[in-house]
């Protein structure tokens, strides 16, 4: 959670100094739920993501160098300068993409999923949307299909609360989206966002479910954005003040820092440990950024199609 | 050699590319308990199960999507979108995901799935059901597009196009399945990207595709009569476009005429004009002709619907005017 926190800081410090280009999602205020969900899975399972999708990626096991040189749009970046900070995939641990289009990852979590359940592995698919996307249509498409295959898939909504710059009350008549689950028949179930033990005990339940072939479940986390829909977002639609309360009396991480100094796992020093070797790590980020190449003029064609076309295998 | 339907060659390209790699399955409306619209699938769940032979929701968006996800997992996906005109429902998944999703992650993946639509007017199916809205697809990188015109190719590219790791649309028009022809035994492959001349000549090269390729053929051999040598290329591939025979052709001809059965206003013909145009202008001895249907939705009435399709007695003027 801490290096999901101090990466996005760091992103967004860069950012408004004019060093990145495009537009940038932060995650902060959220980093329970990417943590919680992803602390159950493994190399080979798989997420889809959304344009908000760094704290998905670290919690699912990515590199910081190669993600901060993406969002740099240089060419050791993940996807070679050509994603950016909202088309972000490590296909090596499963990451399968960020995603520009608002539910556009629903459908290839029930792909994904249905390619585990064809092949016989018992690896699972989590899908991570936010309260806007679950108006598309592709959410009843997908959770639709997934549950009447059974498939191996999490939804994992990720409720902060803020479509855009649109409050959810005005959007959506459900108090939770977890309710609507009911309508696909399968279990929905409420979180504590902000409560990283709380995501890991009942997304470890679901992930569980998928796994050994009980189909998909619907998670709700309730949790809210800290920042602008997007980094420079003059935020006119909310007030300050609601924002800093959210952020002192509900920050995920003072709450994960102050219940596991109480039960004595870990000390504060040790914590502060934590943190500076993380701060380390986004050091390192940062200056491989930095000093990484842009791409070359003849990268623009590449990747476009597999060459040649049709497949040995 | 045999003699089979267009139908049954893309049945057995299925078969041949189950059996021999078992990524490869296929999903679809109605596809296994009823066999698909056009008997194109008939069988296919009896042999290979119906876990790969898949009935799905009502769901295009899902469908697609699904297969692309499938795809990202090391899957081969063959989906049938039961009609091509439902390719607009699931828009998304095709140009915004399918077509970008290995360029914009930097070739970390392949994209394998087959879309295959069936396209075409037939027996006043109206405007929702028997567009051919290929060139759309022109317009997105990172889409290939086959339309096959016989048994041969039928089997040929969609063997082609399976075996393909870039997204592939495969075009097959309706009017087509039931129609008869040659097919080579064994693994027959037809090469994606490459055209075919169908008919060799020299005052005029036709170019066309599926079900209007026939047409141009039997006009090619009423001008013959009148002393007018048409070559005709059937296309074949229309992404990417073979410029290689199409050139070859015209700097033999130095006419040409584009053939399609799709709107004429933006359509595959007005792409191909425009590269004549850019590259070979100064080889022609005539204009360019460009033969598609009028800028209308495809009418219900028959008396109407008669109206937008293309006759083998238009296309034989359209050539005679530059000939």
């Amino acid at each position: 959670m801490t290096r999901i926190r101090l990466f996005e800081e760091k992103v967004n410090e860069l950012f408004l100094k004019g060093e990145i280009p495009g537009f940038v999602h932060l995650y902060i205020g959220e980093e329970a739920i990417a943590t919680g969900v992803c602390q159950n899975l493994r190399n080979s399972d798989y997420i889809t993501s959304t344009h908000r999708g760094h704290g998905h990626t670290i919690a699912k096991g990515a590199q910081l160098k190669p993600m901060m040189a993406e969002i740099f749009g240089k060419r050791t970046g993940y996807c070679k300068g050509k994603g950016g900070s909202m088309h972000i995939a490590d296909f090596s641990v499963g990451m399968l993409g960020a995603n520009g289009v608002v539910g556009g990852g629903y459908t290839l979590a029930a792909g994904a999923a249905l390619a585990c359940k064809m092949q016989g592995r018992d690896d699972v698919a989590v899908c991570f949307f936010g309260d806007g996307a679950s108006n598309r249509g592709t959410f009843h498409e997908a959770v639709n299909m997934a549950a009447a295959w059974k498939l191996p898939v999490v939804f994992v909504c990720e409720n902060n609360q803020w479509a855009s710059t649109t409050p959810y009350r005005t959007t959506t008549a459900v108090e939770n989206i977890a309710d609507r689950s009911v309508g696909y028949g399968i279990p929905g179930e409420i979180v504590d966002g902000n409560d990283v033990f709380d995501v890991y005990e009942k997304a470890a339940r679901a992930v569980e479910r998928a796994r050994t072939g009980g189909g998909p479940t619907l998670l709700e986390a309730k949790t809210y954005r800290i920042k602008g829909h997007f980094v420079g977002d003059p935020e006119l639609y909310r007030s300050r003040e609601e924002v800093q309360r959210m952020m002192k009396e509900n920050d995920p991480i003072t709450r994960l820092k102050e219940r596991v100094i109480a039960e004595k796992r870990l000390s504060e020093k040790e914590l502060a440990q934590i943190e500076a070797q993380v701060e380390a790590e986004i050091r390192e980020a940062e200056q491989f950024a930095v000093e990484s190449p842009f791409p070359e003029p003849h990268e623009l064609y590449e990747d476009l199609y597999v060459e040649g076309g049709v497949s040995n295998a | 050699m045999r003699s089979i339907t267009f139908s049954e060659a893309t049945l057995e390209a299925m078969s041949e590319e189950m059996e021999r790699d078992d990524r490869v399955f296929i999903m679809g409306e109605d596809i296994a308990r009823q066999g698909g619209i056009f008997g194109q699938f008939k069988g296919l769940p009896q042999r290979f199960g119906f876990e790969r032979v898949k009935d799905t929701p009502i769901s295009e968006t899902a469908i697609v999507g699904a297969g692309v996800g499938a795809a990202l997992a090391g899957m081969r996906p063959v989906v049938d979108m039961h009609f091509a005109d439902f390719l607009g429902v699931a828009m998304d998944e095709v140009f915004n995901q399918m077509a970008k999703i290995r360029y914009m992650f930097g070739g970390q993946t392949i994209v394998p799935v087959v879309l295959r639509a069936p396209d075409g007017i037939i027996r006043s199916a109206a405007a929702q059901h028997s567009q051919c809205i290929e060139s759309w697809f022109l317009h997105i990188p990172g889409l290939k597009v086959v339309i096959p015109s016989n048994p041969a190719d039928a089997k040929g590219l969609l063997k082609s196009a399976i075996r393909d790791d870039n997204p592939v649309l495969y075009f097959e028009h309706k009017v087509l399945f039931p129609m008869k022809g040659e097919v080579p035994d064994g693994d027959h492959l037809t090469p994606i990207g490459k055209a075919s001349i169908v008919r060799e000549g020299k005052d005029i090269t036709i170019i066309s595709y599926s079900l209007m390729l026939h047409r141009v053929l039997e006009a090619a051999k009423s001008l013959a009569g009148s002393g007018i040598e048409a070559e005709v290329i059937d296309l074949r591939t229309i992404s990417p476009i073979d410029k290689e025979t199409i050139f070859e052709s015209i700097a033999k001809t130095k006419r040409v005429m584009i053939v399609h059965e799709a709107v004429k206003t933006g359509g595959v013909g007005a792409e191909i004009a425009a590269i004549i145009a850019e590259e070979m202008l100064d080889c022609l001895d005539a204009p360019i002709k460009r033969l598609g249907a009028p800028y209308v939705p495809i009418p219900f009435s028959p008396v109407l619907e008669k109206l937008v399709k293309i006759g083998v007695e238009d296309i034989v003027n359209a050539a005679q005017e530059i000939c």
